[in-house]
């Protein structure tokens, strides 16, 4: 019978049937952070229970910790140092891996489990937040739960889970000049609505996947969660292998030959039947924009606000014009051009190297406008330090952006460092709902280097309008 | 957890499609590292003109009566989608409600949802939205009933509809279950398999 590659993942990890469609499911790796693992961690103590297999469990300190240089324990959202300490004391009680503030493994949960090769293909992997289907990059099956499956997995080792629906999303062609991962995923979501992944898990494909570079394919699975995907994941290939070689926690020597062995049969049999399957040419896809609330309403940047008149059904007309009283915009409005309050790059969606280089390109030499905020958050310790090493924090800097120690930051308003009420800003993250930056900020989402533009710019700009690369 | 049978009781209808958990709890409103304490932040943004002194929002549906002591959520699709933050479904069991009745949900905030004691209804969007012109109509009176084992939801009117729900979810929630005491039962089938993996894929093994 012909399986798809989770078909594969699904049945190597299963350690019984449960029935009636339920899989209680072995859990390679758990990743937890200091804002919903501290709550899973005390909640497994207060139960009287253990954290099973320590060794394979990771804590990082990224949600709430601050950026700013020389940050600490004391932040600027109250309370937090309350999530960091007793984060601390129940990681080191349970004898986990802590990378803590400091370390210089610390960073997004996201970047640093891959930077780490602590995920590696095939595994399956949890942790406490939306995004962790980021990792289903390298050929994971990664998903993310809340905070009482986490004391489940932290205590068994194990998930009951039910085995989702395959999606196969094929992504033809070749992309055009200007245009990220991060175009290719919000094309999706535009196209097919942020629901239309639901009860799927996705597997990417085709040659516009295989071609673009490691890094590139976190970008993409990350929001397989906003296409409200159970996850997403590509097949691991050479780009991947050697983006995994010599990491810390990926295997050695003749384990690394065996487990290279392994990863080569990762991929769906040819005949294998998918669900559902979206077919896209990457000819297609410009620099993307989000005019709304939701990831799924973005157009290409020269595109206009569409019309509530023409939304699907009555309720989507309903969330459009909402969305747009929100945003402070009209139907037919063009984005190129809209002014901006500030400008954001991180985020576990696009704060990699790579992201961070082709900023670097498209400021150097120039500088943001004038009265426009721009932040630089690196997706981890480890980035910000080849970072610097390559000199980008001086091009950024020079340029007029803030160069941060690395975090979630300003992705959302946990009560500590926000951008401003019915501030208008672009940002390299994943998600634009109303209030998430700040008090009635409004999000646009966007690449990192179409943010990079725009804020040269003072306002939204298509980066490939801008002169060639120094 | 309190297992979950039978329910009668106010409903409220809110019907917004792809109402995310960071409009369910904001960021700002999770203050804490416990998981109480946060129904006053439910819905922080809608049901207050100032979050920061909790001025009431009157036009707000659960700032009226007798929707403030509603204990079922009438909703549109992709309900809870956006951030896997389970303090979306404690702020909403500790404000009072124990049933949401949406034509989706997102997939963690469902889950979540089941390991609460709040029962997540399917039924078609056409359904919720004439059981809501019910409820409107004298909502008081109109009440909505549910029933898990038999797994049927009557409207005010008396009309019973059919709804699916996976048989461990509703297992979890009829019994009010421990699923950490039931799956560590199951220790022998997790060392075998742990056995036979070391061998097979000892890379795992830290």
């Amino acid at each position: 019978m012909p399986r798809t590659l989770v078909d594969k993942l699904w049945d190597e990890h299963t350690v019984a049937d449960l029935g009636d469609g339920a899989t209680l499911l072995y859990i390679d790796r758990i990743f937890l952070h200091e804002r919903t693992g501290s709550v899973s961690l005390k909640g497994l103590a207060e139960a009287g229970r253990k954290v099973l297999h320590p060794e394979q469990v990771f804590c990082t300190m990224d949600h709430i910790v601050d950026t700013f240089p020389g940050r600490g324990d004391e932040t600027v959202m109250p309370s937090g140092k309350d999530f960091i300490v007793t984060t601390r004391k129940a990681a080191i009680g349970a004898g986990i891996n802590l990378f803590d503030i400091g370390d210089e493994r610390q960073g997004i949960v996201h970047v640093v489990s891959a930077e780490q090769g602590i995920t590696l293909p095939g595994f399956t992997q949890v942790c406490p937040d939306s995004h962790t289907c980021t990792l289903g990059a390298v050929g994971a099956l990664a998903w993310g739960i809340g905070s009482t499956e986490g004391e489940h997995a932290l205590a068994t080792k194990t998930l009951v889970a039910n085995k989702p629906k395959a999606m196969r999303v094929k992504f033809d062609g070749i992309l055009p000049y200007g245009v990220t991962s991060k175009d290719m995923v919000l094309f999706l979501i535009g196209k097919y609505t942020a629901a239309g992944g639901s009860g799927h898990a996705i597997e990417f494909t085709g040659q516009g996947i295989t071609a673009l570079p490691q890094e590139s394919r976190f970008t993409l699975c990350n929001m397989a969660v906003e296409f409200s995907a159970f996850t997403g994941l590509i097949p691991p290939d050479d780009t991947t292998f050697n983006y995994l070689m010599g990491r810390p926690y990926a295997p050695r020597n003749e384990a690394w030959d065996a487990a290279l062995a392994y990863w080569g049969t990762l991929k769906s049999d040819s005949s294998a039947v998918f669900d559902a399957e979206i077919s896209i040419d990457c000819a297609n896809i410009a620099p993307l924009i989000s005019w709304g609330t939701s990831p799924g309403h973005a157009v290409a940047i020269d595109g206009t606000v569409p019309d509530p008149e023409t939304a699907a059904d009555d309720d989507e007309k309903a969330a459009w014009a909402r969305a747009l009283e929100y945003m402070d915009l009209l139907p037919g409005d063009k984005l190129e051009g809209l002014s901006i309050d500030a400008a954001f790059i991180g985020s576990c969606t696009n704060s990699r190297l790579s992201d961070l280089r082709e900023v670097a390109k498209v400021v150097k030499g120039r500088h943001v406008a004038e009265g426009i905020k721009a932040i630089v958050v690196p997706g981890s310790s480890q980035v910000k330090k080849l970072a610097e090493d390559e000199g980008i924090d001086g091009v950024l800097i020079k340029a007029g952006f803030e160069w941060r120690e690395s975090g979630c930051s300003m992705c959302f308003f946990a009560g500590g460092e926000h951008f401003g009420e019915r501030e208008r800003v672009i940002s390299s993250t994943n998600r634009n709902f109303e209030n998430r930056q700040g008090p009635k900020t409004r999000t646009h989402l966007a690449s990192p280097t179409t943010v990079a533009a725009s804020a040269l710019a003072g306002k939204i700009a298509d980066v490939r309008k801008l002169g060639s690369d120094s | 957890m309190q297992p979950f049978t039978k329910l009668t009781a106010i409903a409220a209808p809110l019907l917004r499609i792809n109402i995310d958990t960071d409009a369910i709890i904001p960021s700002k409103e999770m203050k804490s590292v416990g998981k109480h304490g946060l129904s006053a932040g439910m819905f922080a943004h809608w049901r207050y003109n100032d979050p920061g002194n909790r001025v009431e929002n009157p036009e707000f549906v659960l700032n009226e009566e007798p929707y403030r002591r509603a204990g079922i959520l009438l909703t549109g699709r992709n309900f809870g989608c956006g951030s896997s933050r389970e303090h979306a479904v404690w702020a909403m069991r500790e404000w009072g409600f124990r049933v949401i009745v949406a034509p989706s949900f997102g997939a963690i905030f469902r889950g979540n949802c089941v390991r609460n004691g709040i029962l997540p209804v399917v039924l078609k969007d056409n359904v919720i939205k004439s059981l809501s012109a019910e409820v409107q109509a004298n909502p008081h009176i109109n009440r909505i009933t549910l029933d898990l084992p038999k797994q049927i939801l009557i409207s005010a009117g008396g009309i019973s509809y059919n709804f699916d729900i996976a048989p461990a979810d509703k297992e979890m929630l009829v019994e009010g279950l421990d699923p950490i005491g039931i799956t560590l039962k199951r220790d022998e089938d997790i060392l075998a398999f742990t056995r036979a993996d070391r061998v097979r894929r000892p890379w795992v093994y830290l």
